[in-house]
């Protein structure tokens, strides 16, 4: 610099005060370009779900004979608890069928997409650091939230609308535009009432899982008033956002458009809040302060055993809690499923014949298939914790410890592979326990056990494929997803869709004796064990071979 | 002397990146080795073949007197490594991490622990996800630096700590030197590895440049000569070893090869000195010879200046 200049005049700074949201709408397309894929996938299987479900019910159901005698069927305490009570026993059209039958079921899936995907894009962001560097910029202090709220209540909205029309122009009985319309804006608004609910949430914690955990527990709690109220008939289900889309009643004579209205009321009170809650933290800060742990680690913490329990633990008691609840709820329609079943004609197809069984045998047989699958999705999550750690380096300070790749593997397995056997008879003791119960049939406790003990080796193919992959192959690790997607399409739902019966034989469950319902065979159980350990030698010997994924 | 460290010749590919391009690196038992590059020349890479995580393409690399990948897990009872990155367990706390990390690698000093927590002033008892980049470093080296071993290797330790910790670290591994502990520490902190490394060795694209002691890196290079002489200094240009002179108002200044620093300094004698200042290559000229080229091809005139005056790229030192 050789000439002396003015010194440039300070920049103004206007007052800012009203423009806290400036910048919303390039987040928003910043946003939408972070989830190209996402969204479009959330919104695709949405709709999918409630219109296949609707042609569906078409070949199941074919007669209205069939459908009321689904509707008695729906009337059992157990099922009311599950879907929600009828609100047009008397024109149960395929319409009413599809809005009574699977509105919770959906709206609940809306809720969860509302959740993850608002969480992704606040609390998440703020936790990982990216939130700071982003509101440093012009960036109004409400922008994020506000554009978080757009794009998600957009994909609601977009996934109700593709709802409405995919059901309204399949010009079944009893489906109308008008009442699709109402169907799909209903559940829309109950999962933007969930994006108002995680808005708080994410004001509360510091952590995105902690956001969406809170407003998960708060969508299960809705379900369980609901399914209360619902099954007591005493009006506390009017305490349930669920239950206000529900009971627009959409495909019924009674259908009505003003409960819709409480759900806009609760969804914009809760982003009040949630504005008005994010004014009184600092970023990346939450309104409850973060709890303090232990100094030291406790003896436990000593062998990788003891972490990979440890890492896992929250898993573990989640996945219990659940099959024990699930046991619970199966079980305790036995006594009134032989005549449920005797009713319907749909069901039976679904059910595979097994010779010399009873209806209820071949439908709990059924039902151990269908857990194994379940499970196996436990026992491949946890081993693809492997992976987890590996990319997230928090392998490395591990291994560069004494314990050896085996160790560190065989540690997560033993997770896997015992915590899925625990688990699986975890459920099968409750399903067992309130089976035998209501059936005052002693002997049934042990006859489910067993069986539920007899999937076992199913459930550790799948983990045994997902160690193979980490070890050998480690991007394609999603692969072992295969084995439970194609258990449930082909092996559990194979009957409904007319699919031959050797399909069933590529996956691991086609195998398994059909316990209670068939007699026991030791040697299909014992192949099944041995390709679970080949499975997971190689994985071993693979990782053993391969690098480190270390960036 | 034994040696702690010995690589020769080691390859390591990833897709179409040579990573590691025969690099050779010798550290003697008991030693404290700078092993200085920019990001990407494969410091963390070279660390990571010596911990049996990643496997050499070719050449080969001696631990402790054993193979690092086939004898990893008796290997690594003897040393403790501080990775670049630290990632922690967001549900555990860092008390507990240092505790796991310590005992999977064959216990901790209590006391030493406790000590080190105090010094580093670590709050142990905070959950990993709420650590900073430099808490989550503190646990890392106090994890490693409370094991009883014989080789601690560190990837840029100090990267997120404050010039205070900086300190503290600084003592910690002066303790360990004195311990005869043997220290393979990368870094980009020049200061750190001139105060603390008895050698260094500088790495370049997956092959170590040069490798010595200081004292031994400056012999081989040019020391820049400043003085002001009552008569014209024209006649310096032509003396051996003598590079950039430059003139003005009587002051000179230039760069000379060591070998020619005695000629340089007899004919200034005679040009009548005035005022003399003479200094050596700053570890940052020494690393920066190495990258001049670099450099100047990115349009860095500082830096390219800065590599001239420590000697380009012909100065003849040990490869």
């Amino acid at each position: 610099m050789t000439t002396a200049t003015a010194a440039p005049a300070a920049p103004e700074v206007s007052s800012g005060r009203g423009k806290t949201l400036a910048g919303t709408g390039t987040m928003v397309r910043f946003m939408l370009r972070r989830d190209r894929i996402r969204i479009p996938v959330w919104i695709a299987a949405l709709g999918i779900s409630s219109i296949s479900t609707l042609s569906s019910f078409e070949t199941t159901y074919p007669t209205a004979a069939d459908r009321e005698s689904a509707a008695e069927m729906l009337e059992l305490p157990a099922m009311v608890a599950m879907v929600g009570r009828n609100y047009a026993p008397d024109n149960y059209t395929f319409g009413a069928m599809v809005g009574h039958q699977m509105f919770i079921m959906v709206a609940a899936v809306f809720a969860l997409m509302s959740v993850l995907l608002f969480v992704r894009h606040t609390r998440a962001e703020e936790e990982a650091g990216r939130s700071e560097l982003i509101r440093s910029s012009v960036l109004g202090r409400h922008a994020q939230m506000t554009a978080a709220i757009i794009v998600v209540v957009g994909t609601n909205l977009l996934a109700g609308l593709f709802t409405a029309v995919g059901l309204g122009s399949s010009e079944l009985e009893g489906v109308t535009m008008e009442s699709a319309f109402l169907y799909g804006t209903s559940l829309a608004l109950v999962g933007s009432t969930f994006v108002g609910i995680a808005a708080v949430t994410a004001q509360i914690t510091e952590y995105g899982r902690g956001a969406s955990g809170m407003a998960l527990a708060a969508l299960g709690l809705a379900y369980v008033v609901r399914a209360v109220g619902d099954v007591a008939d005493n009006g506390l289900s009017w305490l349930s956002p669920l239950y206000w889309g529900f009971t627009t009643r959409s495909f019924s004579e009674g259908q009505r458009w003003w409960p819709l209205l409480l759900l806009v009321g609760l969804t914009v009170v809760l982003i009040a809040l949630a504005v008005n809650l994010s004014t009184r933290r600092d970023v990346g800060a939450g309104l409850r302060p973060s709890r303090l742990g232990s100094p030291t680690a406790s003896h436990a913490l000593s062998t990788p055993l003891g972490l990979a329990v440890r890492l896992q633990r929250g898993s573990i008691i989640g996945w219990g809690v659940a099959m024990i609840v699930f046991g619970i709820a199966y079980g305790s329609v036995l006594d009134g499923a032989e005549e449920m079943f005797a009713q319907i004609s749909a069901l039976e197809d679904m059910i595979p014949d097994i010779e010399g069984a009873g209806l209820v045998e071949s439908w709990v047989s059924n039902l151990m298939s269908f857990l194994a699958m379940i499970v196996s999705i436990f026992a491949i999550l946890a081993v693809l914790r492997l992976r987890t750690e590996e990319v997230g380096r928090r392998a490395e300070p591990v291994l560069s410890t004494a314990v050896s790749r085996q160790q560190w593997v065989g540690s997560h397995l033993t997770v896997a592979f015992g915590g899925s056997a625990v688990v699986m008879l975890l459920a099968g003791a409750s399903f067992g326990l309130s089976g035998a119960i209501v059936t005052e049939d002693g002997g049934l406790f042990g006859r489910i056990l067993g069986a539920t003990a007899a999937q076992i080796p199913a459930v550790w193919v799948a983990a045994g494929l997902a160690v193979a992959l980490f070890g050998l192959i480690p991007r394609f690790i999603n692969v072992a997803w295969i084995i439970p997607v194609y258990g449930v399409v082909v092996v559990y739902m194979g009957g409904l869709f007319g699919l031959d019966p050797w399909t069933r034989n590529l996956s691991p469950s086609g195998h398994v004796p059909e316990l209670p319902a068939a007699d026991f065979e030791a040697l299909p159980l014992a192949i099944l064990l041995v390709i679970a350990a080949a499975l997971t030698w190689l994985g071993l010997a693979g990782f053993k071979r391969r690098d480190l994924t270390t960036t | 002397m034994t040696t702690a460290i010995d690589v020769a010749g080691v390859v390591k590919t990833f897709g179409q990146t040579r990573a590691l391009n025969g690099l050779n690196l010798q550290v003697a038992t008991g030693e404290v080795h700078g092993f200085l590059g920019p990001n990407g020349a494969g410091k963390s890479t070279t660390i990571r073949v010596l911990l049996g995580l990643l496997r050499a393409d070719a050449g080969r690399a001696v631990l402790l007197g054993g193979d690092p990948w086939d004898d990893a897990v008796e290997l690594h009872k003897r040393l403790a490594y501080v990775p670049g990155d630290v990632d922690l367990w967001p549900n555990l706390t860092g008390g507990e991490a240092i505790d796991l990390l310590a005992r999977l690698r064959g216990g901790l000093d209590e006391r030493r622990r406790k000590d080190l927590i105090e010094r580093f002033d670590l709050d142990p008892t905070k959950k990993g996800r709420t650590y900073s980049k430099g808490n989550r470093q503190k646990v890392a080296i106090i994890a490693a630096l409370a094991s009883d071993v014989e080789l601690l290797i560190m990837d840029e330790p100090t990267a997120g700590l404050d010039p205070l910790m900086e300190t503290v670290f600084q003592d910690f591994i002066g303790e360990a030197r004195k311990e005869g502990k043997t220290v393979l520490l990368s870094s980009h902190i020049l200061a750190q590895v001139e105060k603390l490394c008895d050698k260094i060795s500088i790495i370049r694209r997956g092959e170590v440049v040069q490798s010595g002691t200081l004292a031994e890196m400056r012999a081989l290079t040019r020391t820049t000569v400043e003085a002001e002489t009552s008569t014209d200094a024209t006649g310096l240009g032509e003396l051996p070893g003598v590079h950039g002179l430059e003139q003005l108002d009587g002051r000179v200044r230039f760069a000379v090869d060591g070998e020619h620093l005695d000629v340089a300094v007899r004919k200034l004698g005679e040009l009548g000195v005035r005022s003399l200042q003479a200094h050596p290559p700053t570890l940052e000229e020494l690393m920066l010879r190495h990258y001049g080229d670099e450099l100047k091809e990115n349009g860095s005139e500082t830096g390219a200046q800065a590599a001239d005056r420590a000697g380009a790229q012909d100065s003849g030192v040990s490869r």
